[in-house]
């Protein structure tokens, strides 16, 4: 009898808990508040032209996030998804302009190349049993190194690739909508993120994501081919940094070979500042988007504001800090 | 002569569990006392008071003729009380004579560290006990055997005049044991009280002067070791009263053979392993802690490797690798960590059951029916009596007794022919045990076949049709269920080490 009073008793905190809705909501009102008070602060700020340059600047970082959350639900770290993206950008430019494929063909094999090296990982992490800090981290410097490597360490432009740029510049819903210029490059961050956030809660693929985070030996000891699971979740992870490829090479309109160190830091970032939890089986991609969106809403706001470039930096890193402890501060309370 | 330790009357609450009730023990110096008893008899919670991890509800603890009331492990250390837990606690990286001071190292001026002195004062206490071991060693590169002479050493550093060894040579080979010995002897000699709390009889007459027996966190009575008859303190460790009806097992003469293992083996914790459970059978696996029971069952589940062995399901040799492999074969294993080893707390009730089989509920392209899936952790909800508000609740909050049926809902909806209960009623209170048990009697009936290994004596003859005997990781006997078999035949067989038999094949 006793066991259904204690359930009981339970009940509201169990709501508050669900999957970081708490977490979310908090980072949610982090992001309304920095919006209000930017636009308090400068009236340059609500202007429509830089809400979409903030969009534009999420749809890069945005997509890169939602495969970090992936790896993170299943209590993994991806630090090679910077250097992939460029990597998967590198191998679209081969494809494009160095071996004169159409455009599909292109986009086609960044993705391709981007699942090849996650299944990679995955491979490392789930057979050779290699952490995946450790796995992701050797990831990271190889992926770096074959993209300077493949490309010559020169840029790799797409001007002989009509409508490559159209890909991330474009704006197809402008063109229905001429008040809202939003670019394509935002929409598919968006599809993206739909179509993660449906395999997570609707498929066997996110179900095991979050089984493996919350408990990897019970999933294994319930007959689950555990390693199979995360090889694919990792490959799908790497795929997605394709897709990441393909909207930075079309942004800039040229692969750079040099870029990506750096960008796994900010994905994670927003991961975490979206409620994802590091230790595995908790996490939404809805909150890793608000977390993106906050990172950009805060360095162009800062930047509006004409604070200096380091000075950001050093407030992106105290937002990072502050929405960890609010996540464990809670986390302590609730039990 | 001053008693070391005088404790009596000490009572202890935890919620729900009264752990002692009113308990006696005392020490005198240059002895070594055997507390005896079954897994969870209340042997460790009385020693822990006594070493202040727990705080005693009631009664009177006097160490060397004072009142004493140590609050932590701290003060009690230096009331000259030292204990040394089964798990040793070294840092491996670190060396003996590091190990030894943690905390308090000798220094020098501007915090430096006084290597010099560090390694002198081990060198000092080493030779106290006659041992012949580097100081600057690294713990890591010790045997099992070396690093508890290391946990001795420290806890002698603190000048202690009562040691508490909780079972000290459960990891120890002969050879070790019989080192560990000599240093117990030069401890006595030198007046020192040691507590001495084992699960093999053999060892008693060897090394113990009085021995005190405890059974359900009573105290049972204190006899002197030599003069006792083993028989005698199993009787006292068992007791008498059988508070139930004893279990008629079923007629299974005609049942086939479901599961067979021949020959398993794995280093020392499995050794030549065989058996065989009928359809509709339970096969209860007995023993003391450590004997190799949950090994057995991890490596017919596949979930650890194994050297060697055969295992045939419904007489067709299967080959088990992993859990997976073994799930196909109809074989389902509920591990007594639930919460390590059998759920995903932080997921839904439905979830959990669904973990097995959630390629059931999967459609084309992976998509998950998730109504389906409530549909059927429904059933098994009311089916099982799982008091949970819905199937969608958070498994963790849920109490121990509907975890477990959580974890039995998984197997029964993957359809498992066979299943290994490991102690299934673990951190489950007496109401849902009998509800537990009424359950597993069911699931044979059903024509289910179910091995239960558990700790709990009562637990073993309340269920079990047969009962298999482990010690040291070889099964010693296969006995049969109901009334023709006692808990101390079961003893007798659990206790069966292999030096001790070889004694009496020698005497025959």
């Amino acid at each position: 009898m006793t066991s259904a009073t204690d359930i009981e008793k339970k009940t509201p905190l169990a709501g508050l808990s669900e999957s970081g809705a708490y977490q979310k909501l908090l980072a949610f009102a982090s992001l309304i508040a920095l919006l209000i008070g930017f636009s308090i602060a400068s009236p340059n700020f609500m202007q429509t032209s830089n809400m979409i340059a903030i969009l534009q600047a999420t749809s890069v970082n945005g997509v890169l996030a939602v495969a970090a959350t992936l790896v993170i639900i299943t209590g993994g770290i991806d630090l090679s998804v910077g250097t992939l993206m460029t990597f998967c950008a590198v191998i679209a430019g081969v494809v494009l302009t160095y071996l004169g494929m159409p455009l599909l063909l292109g986009v086609a094999a960044a993705i391709v190349a981007g699942a090849f090296c996650g299944l990679c990982s995955g491979t490392f992490v789930a057979k050779m049993k290699i952490p995946p800090f450790i796995a992701t981290l050797g990831m990271m410097l190889i992926l770096k190194g074959l993209s300077l490597v493949i490309s010559g360490t020169r840029p790799i432009y797409f001007n002989d690739t009509p409508g490559f740029d159209q890909i991330s510049r474009g704006s197809l819903i402008g063109e229905v909508f001429p008040a809202l210029p939003i670019p394509n490059g935002v929409l598919i961050l968006f599809l993206v993120a739909i179509a993660a956030s449906y395999i997570l809660g609707r498929t066997v693929l996110g179900r095991y994501t979050f089984a493996l985070g919350s408990n990897e030996e019970a999933v294994r000891l319930s007959g689950v081919n555990t390693d199979l699971w995360k090889m694919r979740i990792y490959a799908l992870a790497g795929g997605i940094c394709g897709i990441g490829g393909i909207l930075i090479a079309s942004r800039l309109n040229s692969a750079q070979p040099a870029l990506g160190l750096g960008y796994e830091l900010e994905a994670i970032a927003a991961v975490v500042i979206g409620g994802t939890s590091l230790s595995g089986g908790r996490g939404t991609i809805l909150g890793t988007l608000i977390g993106a969106l906050i990172m950009a809403v805060l360095t162009n706001g800062l930047r509006v504001l004409s604070v200096a470039q380091e000075w950001q930096t050093v407030v992106t890193g105290a937002i990072i800090i502050l929405a960890v402890y609010a996540d464990m501060a809670r986390r302590r309370k609730t039990g | 002569m001053t008693k070391l330790v005088d404790m009596s009357g000490i009572e202890k609450h935890f919620p729900g569990v009264h752990a002692l009730k009113s308990v006696q023990f005392d020490l005198v110096p240059g002895e070594v006392h055997a507390l005896m008893g079954e897994n969870g008899a209340g042997k460790s919670t009385l020693m822990k008071i006594l070493s202040g991890i727990y705080q005693r509800d009631g009664g009177t603890l006097q160490i060397e003729g004072r009142d004493a009331n140590p609050t932590s492990p701290r003060e009690a250390q230096a009331l000259g009380i030292g204990i040394i837990h089964q798990e040793l606690s070294l840092m491996n990286d670190l060396t003996v004579a590091q190990n030894i001071f943690i905390g308090r190292e000798p220094r020098k001026r501007f915090g430096r560290l006084n290597d010099v002195a560090l390694n002198a004062q081990t060198a000092e206490i080493f030779a106290s006990m006659n041992l012949s071991l580097d100081p600057r060693a690294q713990v890591g590169s010790l045997t099992i055997a070396k690093q508890q002479m290391v946990e001795i050493a420290k806890a002698l550093s603190f000048r202690s005049r009562v040691l508490i060894m909780d079972e000290p040579t459960a990891a120890l080979n002969d050879a070790e044991i019989a080192e560990l010995f000599v240093i117990i002897r030069r401890l006595k000699a030198e007046g020192v009280g040691i507590v001495y709390i084992s699960h093999k009889m053999d060892e008693l007459k060897q090394i113990a002067d009085r021995v005190t027996v405890m059974r359900d966190g009573e105290y049972v009575g204190t006899v002197d070791a030599a003069a006792t008859p083993i028989s005698q303190i199993i009787a006292m460790m068992v007791g008498r009263e059988v508070k139930e009806e004893p279990l008629v097992p079923p007629d299974l003469s005609d049942a086939e053979v479901s599961l067979e293992v021949t020959g398993l083996c794995r280093g020392h914790e499995i050794r030549d392993v065989s058996f065989s459970v009928l359809k509709g059978e339970i096969l209860g696996f007995a023993g003391l802690m450590g004997a190799g029971r949950t090994e057995v069952a991890r490596a017919i589940f596949g979930a650890d490797p194994k050297d060697s062995g055969e295992i045939r399901v419904h007489g067709q040799v299967v080959s088990i690798r992993t859990p997976s492999d073994a799930v196909k074969a109809g074989i389902g294993y509920l591990s007594e960590d639930r919460k390590h080893f059998g759920l995903a707390t932080g997921m839904s009730v439905r979830d959990n059951v669904a973990l097995a089989s959630m390629d059931m509920f999967t459609g084309r392209v992976g998509v998950l029916n998730d109504g389906e899936i409530s549909t059927t952790a429904k059933g098994y909800i009311t089916q099982l009596g799982i008091r949970t508000p819905s199937d969608t609740q958070e498994v963790r909050l849920l109490s121990g007794g509907n975890q477990q049926k959580v974890v039995i809902a998984k197997w029964l909806l993957r359809d498992c022919d066979i299943l290994i209960f490991d102690e299934p009623t673990r951190g489950i209170d007496v109401g849902a045990k009998s509800e537990i048990y009424k359950l597993l009697e069911e699931l044979a009936g059903q024509g289910k076949t179910i091995i239960v290994i558990s700790s709990e004596l009562p637990e073993i003859m309340r269920l079990s049709h047969r009962i298999a005997v482990m010690c040291e990781g070889r099964l010693t006997g296969i006995l049969a269920g109901g009334k023709y078999t006692t808990q101390e035949d079961i003893m007798h067989l659990a206790t069966q080490r292999v030096a001790a038999m070889q004694v009496t094949g020698t005497a025959q």
